[in-house]
């Protein structure tokens, strides 16, 4: 049996109906734990104080962010070369999730930022770049709005995905071109992961894994709906015959 | 050759001929240039550093304002159809029609550009590297346009939906276009930031016709 | 050449326009395609053009339009609802345009069968709809193309008109070509081969494959 068959509908309904339960839990688990050892079982930091366990919100948000765009890049390109229509949902699906990723880093780097640097806002090559990913992801969501027909509509968004791709990559390091050249050397790191100690780096593992189980709930969840929508549509059809 | 050739000429005829055509994109350069002044105030020393970036934003607001008529217009008239019959690759017709679009929009701009770098105050140094940044990026407006041209094509109130899907593809454009000229009027090495706006073009250039193409014959079916 | 159609059908939007549809049309021949409004004529004729999604077998000169679109598409010449004529130039280069694209037939010719002489250097916008229909019909003759597939030609054409339009086709076909007309009037040619399109009798097969419909769904 090979992965393609959880492309029919049926079979993919079936599949997620029994783990969807499962990877709540484990979400929900995970996120627990994690989030209350990291908030009230670490120390303080010297130098930031409370301030600094907002990482466990703002790591695995920006890290899922990306990384829904690539779920997103991949299911189009399957529905490109492959024309399975649940690969095309799980791209549907998987947008507004990515976008609200992209939104709670921007946020919680935006609440994090005002005690560290002394502002919210700092155009600094990675705020920049999610900010443009956003964006991306709002293009990408308006245009499956915009286009009737779903077969067509898949269509369209996965060759905007493929193009946005390209240009998202591109606009990663062409705004980190841009800052250079603007401030010279004086640019600010988020990458914590190199830099935190193991106390605070266990329980922002689990909240990892707890957001990570959250983003794949989430998918299937929406893309169960999906599913639902479009078999409520073609049965309207047949009745329609 | 001869087919090219007739496309080209058209595209042209249909620019010049439709309600100002070249001439609107270039008025509305001019608007949105003279506007800076009044926003920020008639601050020689202030223009002066504000320029590059300037007059790069506005050719690329004013090389998107005729672009949702691109393809959209072929669409409605049943000439799109005809097309697909024709001898010429889809691939073709959309580089020939984004090439056009260039010839009518991005080339003025590039003309018009010094002369309003004058207004704000742009260093001497930079006048040079203004117009080649501008008549080597503005290409890859035209054509990255093409690309939401085609995805926008036959969608209600389409031309709001292609700005907001084509203006985060001008990013990489505008950040080394506008950089080539900072640098330049700062006196700094522009060769790196005016590689990779040509680089940039260039991958914009073989990209997109097939893109824009798939896009268009996904739209059609 | 002959076009071979065998088990024709078109789904638009997962509804089912028509289907088993098998004909031939044979070199020199004109054949009419009938049927009510909403029975899928202009559907079955873009499909033809390979401008619509389809399933069955689409052969033309022994060419399979599922396997070379391309070579498939260089042998139809289309006209429409649309006369897909620039309001902006005049008829002259509206059509010279045309020929010059497709490199095919001969424009006196076209001018000559179709009176555009005396509107030559008329901008498109101001000629009557008539008019402008001739143009996009001239389209036809310049194209130099062997399968013409007409969705209603002759909509706003007078009868005078209609009647040369209808001895451009016996010329058309005269000469080896051949002709698919979607109409619902009497075009005058000698006694034409009719494919009838039935909407009661096609409702009544299966729904297609839709994979969102088949399977056991609980």
């Amino acid at each position: 049996m090979s992965i393609w068959e959880y492309a029919n509908p049926v079979r993919f309904m079936r599949l997620t109906g029994k783990v969807l339960p499962w990877i709540t839990a484990l979400a929900i688990g995970c996120l627990a734990v994690g989030l209350i050892w990291g908030f009230f079982f670490t120390p303080e930091a010297e130098n930031f104080g409370s301030t600094v366990k907002i990482i466990y919100i703002h790591v695995p948000a920006a890290t899922l962010a990306i990384n829904a765009w690539g779920v997103m890049f991949v299911a189009s390109l399957i529905w490109l070369i492959r024309r399975h229509h649940v690969s095309a949902l799980v791209a549907k699906a998987t947008a507004p999730v990515g976008m609200t990723l992209t939104l709670i880093a921007l946020i919680t780097g935006a609440i994090w930022g005002e005690p560290m640097w002394g502002t919210y806002w700092e155009w600094d090559p990675r705020l920049t770049s999610f900010m443009v990913l956003f964006i991306f992801y709002l293009g990408y969501m308006a245009l499956w709005e915009a286009i009737d027909e779903p077969d067509k509509a898949a269509d369209l968004t996965s060759v905007l995905a493929m193009v946005g791709t390209v240009f998202a990559v591109i606009s990663r390091y062409a705004v980190n071109f841009w800052n250079q050249g603007l401030h010279q050397g004086a640019s600010l790191s988020l990458d914590k992961e190199e830099h935190v100690s193991d106390v605070y780096y266990q329980p922002l593992l689990l909240t990892m894994a707890g957001f990570f189980f959250l983003f794949m709930a989430l998918v299937f969840l929406r893309t169960r709906t999906e599913i639902r929508a479009r078999r409520i549509k073609a049965l309207q059809l047949q009745e329609a015959n | 050759m001869n087919a090219t050739f007739a496309v080209l000429t058209r595209e042209l005829r249909l620019a010049l001929r439709s309600g100002g055509g070249a001439g609107l994109g270039l008025a509305f350069f001019l608007i949105v240039v003279m506007l800076i002044p009044f926003g920020v105030g008639p601050v020689p020393h202030l223009l002066a550093q504000i320029a590059p970036g300037t007059l790069w934003i506005a050719a690329l607001l004013a090389c998107l304002l005729s672009l949702d008529r691109l393809f959209q217009a072929d669409f409605e008239d049943g000439t799109l159809d005809i097309l697909t019959l024709s001898p010429m690759p889809l691939e073709g017709l959309v580089a020939i029609k984004a090439f056009a679009h260039w010839l009518t929009t991005g080339l003025p701009l590039v003309i018009a550009a010094p002369i309003l770098g004058i207004t704000l105050n742009l260093p001497d140094s930079a006048y040079w590297w203004l117009v080649t940044s501008l008549a080597v990026g503005t290409p890859a407006l035209s054509f990255l346009g093409a690309i939401g041209a085609a995805l926008t094509v036959g969608i209600r109130r389409g031309g709001l939906l292609l700005s907001l899907l084509v203006l985060p593809l001008y990013i990489p454009t505008l950040i080394f276009g506008a950089r080539c000229v900072a640098a330049a009027s700062e006196g700094m090495d522009v060769i790196p930031a005016f590689q990779l706006l040509a680089g940039v073009t260039l991958l914009t250039l073989a990209l997109t016709p097939i893109a824009a193409a798939a896009a268009l014959r996904m739209h059609m079916r | 050449m002959t076009l071979n159609v065998s088990n024709l059908a078109c789904y638009r939007t997962g509804r089912l326009i028509f289907s088993d549809q098998s004909f031939t049309v044979e070199p020199g021949e004109a054949v009419m395609l009938r049927g009510p409004n909403g029975s899928g004529k202009s559907t079955l004729l873009r499909a033809l053009a390979g401008m619509l999604p389809f399933e069955g077998d689409v052969v033309l000169n022994g060419i399979s339009l599922a396997d070379d679109h391309d070579g498939v598409q260089e042998q139809i010449a289309y006209a429409g609802h649309l006369d897909a004529i620039k309001p902006q130039l005049t008829v002259g280069e509206n059509l010279t345009f045309w020929a010059r694209l497709f490199e095919g037939g001969s424009i006196r010719e076209a001018v000559e069968q179709f009176s555009l002489a005396e509107i030559w250097d008329r901008p498109a916008h101001a000629c009557s709809a008539g008019q402008k229909r001739r143009l996009g019909l001239a389209r036809l003759v310049v194209s130099g193309r062997a399968l013409w597939l007409l969705d209603e030609p002759t909509v706003s054409l007078d009868v005078e008109t209609t009647a040369r339009f209808a001895e451009i086709i016996k010329a058309h076909c005269a000469g080896g070509g051949m002709a698919l007309i979607a109409t619902h009037i009497d075009l005058g040619l000698d006694a034409p081969r009719e494919i009838t399109l039935d909407p009661n009798v096609m409702r009544k097969t299966m729904p297609p494959s839709d994979p969102f419909l088949s399977g056991a769904w609980e």
